[in-house]
């Protein structure tokens, strides 16, 4: 809620949004929430070979205070998910949710009692990642997708715009039953 | 005083006024505790934190710097694998054991087939290739699984180097990972009767290669380490367990060798052929974290000699087979990379839709429906990168198991960590997780 | 006290099952796909399939199992040793529950025995065996003479109560607590039997049979695929 948000809607705002996506993209800091097998994908991607500080994503933030990305890496179990909304509480605002792997996107192959199916039923997910688990290359892939996110979020009145807009759309969405047509 | 915080507040207890504090400043928790005569404070080490080696939750009990009373929070990654497992069939179920201890599936994988190879009554059906497959790929398994365990354990006590290092070897193992069965981690690969496929073209030139790269930068982690002041002063006598407390609770793996004692699966209860390879059980008489450290490192150069020894093994067994030839047990499917990067070998697949209406029904019937394992119980331990694995498996003659429960090292170890860590100093903690090498997901399952 | 079970029936199924003679029937599996009853024309209906585990063994066991045998039912008296298993060669003893601790102890202290390493405890539930719907199974290991062993116990649904081994061997502490929270068997004696895996205020005791996978609807466009343990399966 800073200034920058009470910015009236048009070109200035616009100009603001481009300029601060631009800075926020090429900062972004993520949490560690590493959980399983994910998690060691995630750390490969920070060593060497892949080598995320090309992205200035190297620093991996133990603190969630100081964190703008929480990359859920793994299966969250049923004892694991009030843990994670509360680092996800603790974040400061800007910030985004990466769901690296199938488990964290949608629960993947343990459809059971002790597994969330889908960390979206515990925190906003801005971006999925498919995978079991994905490959360094596919999380440097989401990064880049993440980044272009924010580089084109919108601030302020703008977004206010857009989110009613989603919402209108979401409210007259037809369930996924109710679809027609192919698998995709 | 933490009144806005949800997180952070004060209750009531039997045992007197609880504060929660989530990171204020301390002054104001001081303030806030008023005349309350006791304090005792007790800090939540985890689930999230970057050193506690995954989800672990340490609950440590703080005077000062010393840790009082330490105990362990764990099922944060509980998983319900092997609730799941029961509604699959046999073959499925190596797809879900692999992702359980996710540093060494290759060690969940062939324990829990050579526990479904004991009810089928096939142990001794196994062909040669397989089982030398099996060792190749747990050896280099073996190799991955310690490189992490000494690379997070130096990011964790701050050498960022050996982390870096660390992965830059994993690496190279993961793509002769890849290259052998076509994943970098959770495989799949050895299945009841043997293993999914066979040796892609080219693959032992890598293994030779990967030999080469590994004799030449193995010896980088004994330079950075061995006699590092630094490396010494973290982990020289701490975490101390010795010979007596290992058995009373039940420790296995590198942390009861690092006691001088070379207890090793493969050499005293041989499977997959161990008996025949030539290497030898590491060990060292300090009882500490860096006698921990000092075994891995040697069992990697030992894993190393075992690597080569498969490589030239392999070399006189091309075209051999690699699956069980009881046709009612092993996958039907020839596998063979197509053009398109997928897909099975085309005369397989003209001879099972063309030519063999049977041979479509059997392909049918073993895919969708499985094999049947006659009912009982086994269990054969094998010993994984962290100690003695074994998958109790019992079966009611049907094509599913009828519950799968596995003894994993994590789990077992883990139990070792209070005894190791109370009395002496938090950042002493670290360093005594780090050197029992506990994977979570091999905890929980 | 080793070939009590009550009916020995052969082995009848196609599937292989019962091969060892004495095999005791546990359940009898009806059907397939969920056909049952009257209106079945598929003749999936009336396939039945009889559950037998292996039974009791007689003497000669073979190899070194006689003697630790024996030299067992000397040190723990008469009764304590139900049953005795070799299958796959693999001995599992049948443990009477209120032997267990004692038979630990000899197994762990006799110096022809000795089997010093616990290897853990798990769960495994059998609703239709009345009477003996839970077993806990117990896997020890003997460095010394480079053996193993599994001993079983069983406790009926409505009393699930077995002692603690926690004071013979310090690392069931947490195997115990893991049988305890998937199964609900009450580990008398134990220090802390809590919930380990699963969150304290969980609900039931999930690996057992008679509670669900838990599993949800998977929907696609125009499709829903329920979870594996409502699907029509092999049985």
């Amino acid at each position: 809620m800073g200034l920058e948000e009470q910015l009236p809607a048009g070109v200035l705002l616009g100009t603001v949004e481009g300029l601060l996506g631009y800075m926020r993209k090429a900062s972004l800091w993520p949490a560690t929430f590493g959980l399983a097998c994910c998690a060691i994908e995630m750390m490969t991607t920070g060593a060497p070979r892949y080598d995320a500080a090309r992205f200035g994503m190297e620093v991996f933030r133990a603190s969630p205070r100081q964190a703008d990305l929480m990359i859920v890496a793994g299966r969250v179990s049923q004892k694991m998910a009030p843990v994670l909304r509360q680092i996800y509480d603790q974040m400061a605002n800007p910030k985004w949710v990466l769901a690296m792997g199938v488990c964290a996107s949608s629960g993947g192959m343990f459809n059971n009692y002790a597994v969330v199916q889908g960390v979206d039923h515990v925190v906003p997910v801005d971006m999925y990642l498919p995978g079991c688990p994905p490959r360094p290359e596919m999380l440097l892939d989401a990064f880049l997708k993440i980044h272009d996110q924010i580089q084109h979020s919108k601030l302020g009145a703008h977004k206010l715009a857009l989110q009613n807009e989603q919402e209108a759309a979401a409210l007259t969405a037809a369930p996924t039953i109710e679809m027609k047509g192919l698998l995709r | 005083m933490t009144t806005t915080d949800p997180y952070a507040d004060a209750r009531s207890t039997t045992e007197g006024k609880v504060f929660t504090v989530t990171g204020q400043d301390w002054d104001s928790v001081v303030a806030g505790l008023g005349e309350e005569p006791e304090e005792r404070v007790v800090v939540n080490m985890g689930p999230q934190h970057p050193s506690t080696h995954g989800v672990l939750r340490l609950i440590l009990e703080l005077e000062g710097e010393t840790v009082t009373e330490a105990r362990c929070g764990i099922g944060y990654l509980h998983t319900g694998i092997e609730k799941n497992m029961e509604f699959r069939s046999w073959t499925q179920g190596v797809t879900f054991v692999t992702r359980m201890d996710y540093l060494s599936p290759f060690y969940n994988e062939t324990a829990y087939c050579l526990s479904v190879e004991r009810l089928l009554g096939i142990e001794d059906q196994i062909p040669e290739k397989a089982n030398v497959l099996r060792v190749l790929l747990m050896e280099l398994n073996r190799i991955s699984s310690h490189l992490v365990c000494i690379a997070t354990g130096g990011m964790e006590i701050g050498a960022l180097t050996v982390m870096t290092i660390g992965f830059r070897e994993r690496e190279m193992t993961l793509d002769l990972f890849e290259l052998i069965t076509g994943l970098r981690m959770n495989h799949a690969f050895v299945r009841p009767g043997g293993v999914a496929q066979d040796l892609p073209a080219g693959a032992l030139d890598k293994i030779r290669e990967y030999i080469t790269w590994m004799n030449k930068h193995l010896p980088e982690y004994a330079e950075l380490c061995n006699a590092n002041p630094i490396f010494k002063a973290r982990l020289n006598d701490v975490g101390y367990l010795d010979l007596a407390g290992c058995m009373a609770l039940g420790i296995t793996g590198p942390t009861v060798r690092s006691t001088g004692y070379a207890l090793d699966l493969r050499k005293s209860q041989p499977y997959c052929g161990y008996e025949t390879y030539d290497f030898d059980v590491p060990t060292w008489d300090t009882s500490d974290s860096y006698g921990r450290f000092r075994v891995r490192l040697q069992e990697m150069w030992e894993s190393l000699k075992i690597v080569e020894q498969c490589a030239d093994r392999l070399e006189k067994m091309d075209g051999e087979p690699v699956m069980v030839a009881d046709k009612k047990i092993g996958w039907p499917a020839q596998l063979a990379v197509g053009a398109d990067g997928m897909g099975n070998s085309l005369d397989h697949i003209k001879h099972i839709m063309g030519e063999s209406m049977e041979a479509l029904i059997h392909h049918f019937k073993l895919v969708t429906e499985g094999f049947r394992v006659p009912a009982g119980q086994a269990y054969v331990p094998i010993e994984s990168p962290r100690g003695e694995m074994g998958a109790h498996v019992v079966s009611d003659g049907g094509t599913k198991p009828y519950r799968v429960h596995f003894r994993d090292p994590s789990f077992a170890n883990l139990q070792a960590m209070p005894i190791m860590c109370e009395g002496s100093q938090v950042a002493d903690v670290i360093v005594a997780v780090a050197s029992l090498d506990p994977v979570m997901g091999g905890v929980d399952r | 006290m080793s070939d009590s079970q009550p009916e020995n029936l052969p082995a009848t199924s196609a599937a292989g099952d019962a091969q060892t003679p004495g095999a005791e029937v546990i359940d009898q599996r009806e059907g397939m796909f969920g056909v049952r009853g009257t209106g079945d024309t598929s003749g999936f209906g009336g396939l039945k399939r009889q559950v037998a585990l292996p039974g009791g063994t007689p003497k000669p066991y073979g190899s070194w199992f006689d003697g630790a045998v024996d030299k067992l039912e000397g040190l723990a008296g008469e009764g304590a040793i139900e049953k005795v298993v070799v299958d796959r060669t693999e001995l599992t003893l049948h443990v009477a529950r209120e032997h267990l601790v004692s038979v630990a102890q000899h197994l762990r202290d006799d110096e022809t025995l000795r089997f010093e390493l616990f290897s853990g405890v798990s769960g495994v539930h059998y609703p239709q065996e009345t009477g003996r719907e839970l077993h806990a199974v117990y896997h020890l290991a003997s460095i010394t003479h480079n053996r193993r062993i599994r001993l079983e116990v069983s406790a009926p649904d409505g009393d699930a109560h077995i002692p603690s081994v926690c004071s013979v061997y310090p690392a069931a502490d947490w195997h115990e607590r893991e049988t305890w929270d998937f199964f609900g068997i009450v580990f008398d004696g134990h220090p802390a039997l809590t919930r380990i895996q699963m969150p304290d205020d969980w609900p039931g005791h999930p690996q057992r049979k008679d509670y669900p996978l838990g599993g949800i609807d998977v929907e696609y466009k125009g499709a829903v695929i329920p979870p594996p343990d409502t699907r029509r399966s092999y049985n």
